[in-house]
């Protein structure tokens, strides 16, 4: 019994049970095939994550975020007048998390490229695109590069899913994904 | 050397007591009782909060909830019982004595004014930065303290588990090797080491910084070993939860393992691979490459997932083996069907070994892919998952086990036996609803960690689907059946101990059979007579064939969503 030392002292000489060995074989086959199934999906599959990040600091990620904006604002969205920013397709784009809010909204073009860069002004901040259902840690000091495509067209939201005090549930972003 | 402990002999079941180490153990577990109390109020409070019809806290009482909730039962609850199933490991089935009692006790005190401290800082309202504490995100030095001290105090606890190895070891009060359970006991013991000082490592700077002697933290480096300490502290509690498993299977059927090699080995990977993995909570981070993600989720191979699919078939088959053993031989099932399925020790056992690893391991690992948790990390299948981990798993184990323990070490009846029959199946089904509705609401979006998902105070808003609302309903009705299956958990511990008749029959966990003579029969079970627990195979593959479903249906959701690279 398990609470009681083996009965037979020499216990790792005794013959392990079929079913157990049978088991043990398909458990290990599955594990190495959910382990296969990460890098197949690097080279087969369209979701992953390049790991393409930088060092930065707030306000220099702040300034760049700031000069796409300049550039490129074709209008502002609800009464809090926040800009929303129409890039060239295919361009680098910025998106800056601080409390409590994603800024700018940005306005893309269905099947296009972009690479967005991700950071935070102030605490961690989640990345919640919706509802596609993506999810990224954005950092501080950190600049998160993902190349995006969006293939539907649409208003899309960015909820914020990492606790970032007391207006967290109040951190809501835009994208918006236009056909061209 | 005169030995001056003293001893009583346990009259259920024949082990020599240490009677010092028989009052740290009721210590102990009263006081992870006291806090899964505490904790499960502020969960209560967490989950109608999050009931979008009723709404129960302000915003700042949601999110200091949501810590305090944490803290207390995740850290609090569990580890102290642990450390209570340590020393009854250590002292009780190896019959010796504990080495020093005195440091036990300073450990326990540790505990204890460490969880206060903490609790006091997180209910004054300026620690609210949930229990994993992400920097830059400040919480008041006392926040930090408290849970170093509480560290100290399991470091020492671990410490007189292992001298009371040795003295057992040196006193020969046993022959052989340890017993299966204190087998898994050691291997929890030597992970929460491994816990403890990764802890260190990165609660004792922190203390610092919110101090103001040290002036940056990095978020990526802080999250890294955070990890390795919190996650590591989740296999403790599986290993754990795993030992009692075969401990209720000894207890209840006089079940020996198929095989005490495999499961030996299968603990064996524990150790070698778990403590790895901290990265599964890193996957959408910037500035890891995937690489290491890759075999870090992985715990190398997946080696560390191997061992509990093993420990998954191993424990069953030991039970069927002694079922068939006495006779409960036809058919497939007949040896479950004929299992006392209205004695909570058995009933909590039975539903932990199921809900563990259908809710809890094969959502664990199919969200550890690193793509995959691309689509899960951070929205409410978080806490979904692993509310199928340490509440339908390990909580469950420890209330299963308890039903036999309480009564046998304190001598007393369980003051409510009828409504205790019911207690793992409303507390099980209930939370294990819980786990479900959250995962479900979480592949809509949902965050975790979250006041408003109507966002009735934001500039923008995000409208969820129906479903998601209706999922944070019957999330939170869950909540109040698993809630009442905890209280009446509590209520029947507590009232045992307080008010308990003293004990007149044998443990009623112990029913069928725990003498001795059988375990003598069975221990002459040659272990390969072919398939000899053929319907606990049947079991194991379908529990295989939903984890396969299950993990592809996830790999197709991801197809979905927007191309990434
Ligand atoms: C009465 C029983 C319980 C109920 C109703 C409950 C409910 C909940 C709910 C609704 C959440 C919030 C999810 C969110 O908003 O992010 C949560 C979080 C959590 N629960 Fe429970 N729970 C219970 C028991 C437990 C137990 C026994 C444990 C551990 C052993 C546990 C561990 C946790 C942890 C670690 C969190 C995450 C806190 C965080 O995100 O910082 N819960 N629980
Ligand atoms: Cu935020
Ligand atoms: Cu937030």
């Amino acid at each position: 019994m398990s609470i009681f030392p083996p009965e037979k002292r020499i216990w790792w000489k005794e013959p392990i049970e079929r079913s157990e060995i049978l088991w043990i074989v398909i458990a290990l086959v599955w594990s190495l095939i959910m382990f296969v199934m990460m890098p197949y999906w690097h080279i087969a599959g369209e979701q992953n994550l390049s790991n393409e990040a930088y060092r930065i600091r707030p306000e220099v990620f702040a300034e760049r975020t700031e000069a796409m904006a300049e550039k490129y604002t074709v209008r502002e969205e609800g009464d809090t007048g926040i800009p929303v920013v129409h890039p060239p397709a295919g361009s680098d784009i910025y998106m800056l998390a601080r409390l409590w809010e994603w800024w700018p909204v940005l306005e893309l073009e269905k099947d296009q490229t972009y690479r967005l860069h991700l950071s935070s002004m102030d605490y961690q901040h989640g990345f919640s695109l919706l509802p596609e259902n993506i999810n990224l840690q954005i950092h501080p000091d950190y600049e998160m590069v993902v190349t995006i495509k969006p293939n539907r067209s649409g208003e899309y939201s960015v909820v914020c899913n990492e606790f970032c005090g007391i207006g967290h549930h109040t951190m809501v972003g835009r994208i918006h994904v236009v056909d061209k | 050397m005169i030995n001056t402990t003293n001893y009583r002999t346990c009259p259920d079941t024949g082990f020599k007591i240490d009677l010092s180490a028989d009052k740290l153990i009721k210590w102990n577990a009263v006081s992870g009782v006291v806090f899964l109390l505490i904790g499960g109020l502020f969960g209560l409070g967490v989950a109608l909060t999050r009931w979008p019809a009723v709404h129960l806290l302000p915003a700042d009482w949601f999110y200091l909830a949501l810590t305090a909730h944490g803290f207390d039962v995740l850290l609090v609850w569990i580890i102290f019982f642990e450390v209570a199933v340590l020393y009854f490991a250590g002292a009780v089935l190896l019959g010796s004595r504990l080495a020093a009692p005195k440091v036990a006790w300073l450990a326990y005190w540790m505990m204890l004014g460490g969880a206060i401290i903490t609790n006091i800082a997180v209910l004054r309202g300026d620690s609210t930065v949930m229990f994993t504490s992400y920097v830059p995100m400040k919480a008041a030095p006392e926040f930090y303290l408290g849970i170093i001290i509480f560290a100290v105090g399991v470091l020492l606890a671990c410490i007189v588990f292992f001298g009371t190895l040795v003295i057992a070891k040196q006193d020969k009060t046993y022959t052989g090797s340890v017993p299966l359970v204190v087998f898994g006991a050691t291997v929890a013991a030597i992970i929460a080491v491994f816990t403890i000082a990764a802890g260190a490592i990165i609660l004792i700077p922190t203390l610092l910084w919110s101090v103001g002697y040290v002036g940056h933290i990095d978020t990526l480096m802080y999250k890294i070993v955070w990890w390795a300490m919190g996650h590591s502290s989740q296999q403790v509690n599986v290993v754990v939860q795993i030992s009692l498993w075969y401990a209720l299977a000894a207890i209840l059927f006089g079940a020996k393992p198929l095989s005490e090699k495999v499961s030996r080995t299968a603990f064996l990977l524990y150790i070698l691979f778990l403590q790895l993995a901290s990265v599964h909570h890193l996957l959408v981070e910037p500035g890891l490459s995937s690489e290491y993600k890759i075999f870090n989720t992985s715990y190398a191979l997946y080696l560390a997932v191997l061992g509990s699919m093993i420990h998954g078939l191993t424990v069953p088959g030991a039970v069927e083996a002694a079922q068939r053993k006495k006779g409960y031989n036809k058919g497939l099932f007949e040896w479950l069907r004929k299992a006392p399925w209205g004695n909570p020790a058995f009933s909590g056992f039975a539903l932990s070994v199921v809900l563990f690893g259908f809710l809890g391991g094969i959502t664990g690992v199919m969200m550890g892919a690193e793509q995959l948790n691309i689509i899960i990390h951070n929205t409410l299948y978080v806490p979904g998952h692993f509310h199928g981990t340490v509440v339908v798993g390990t909580t469950l184990a420890f209330m299963a086990f308890s039903y036999w323990f309480v009564p046998v070490l304190w001598q007393k009846e369980l003051v409510m036996p009828g409504i205790a029959k019911w207690q793992p199946y409303l507390f099980g089904i209930g939370m294990g609803l819980v786990s479900v509705f959250m995962m479900g609401a979480g592949t809509l979006g949902v965050p975790r960690r979250h006041w408003d998902i109507n966002f009735s105070d934001a500039a923008m808003a995000y409208e969820f689907p129906g479903a998601a609302h209706l999922m944070m309903g019957l999330n939170g009705m869950a909540a109040l059946v698993g809630g009442l299956g905890a209280a009446i958990f509590i209520l029947n511990m507590v009232g045992t101990i307080l008010w308990g008749k003293p004990k007149t029959k044998a443990a009623p966990a112990a029913e069928p059979s725990t003498d001795t003579h059988g375990a003598q029969v069975l221990a002459s079970h040659g272990s390969a007579e072919g398939m000899s627990v053929p319907g606990t195979f049947t079991l194991a593959m379908v529990f295989l064939v939903a984890f396969v479903l299950y993990y592809f249906v996830n790999w197709k959701y991801l197809a979905g969503v927007w191309p990434l690279s």
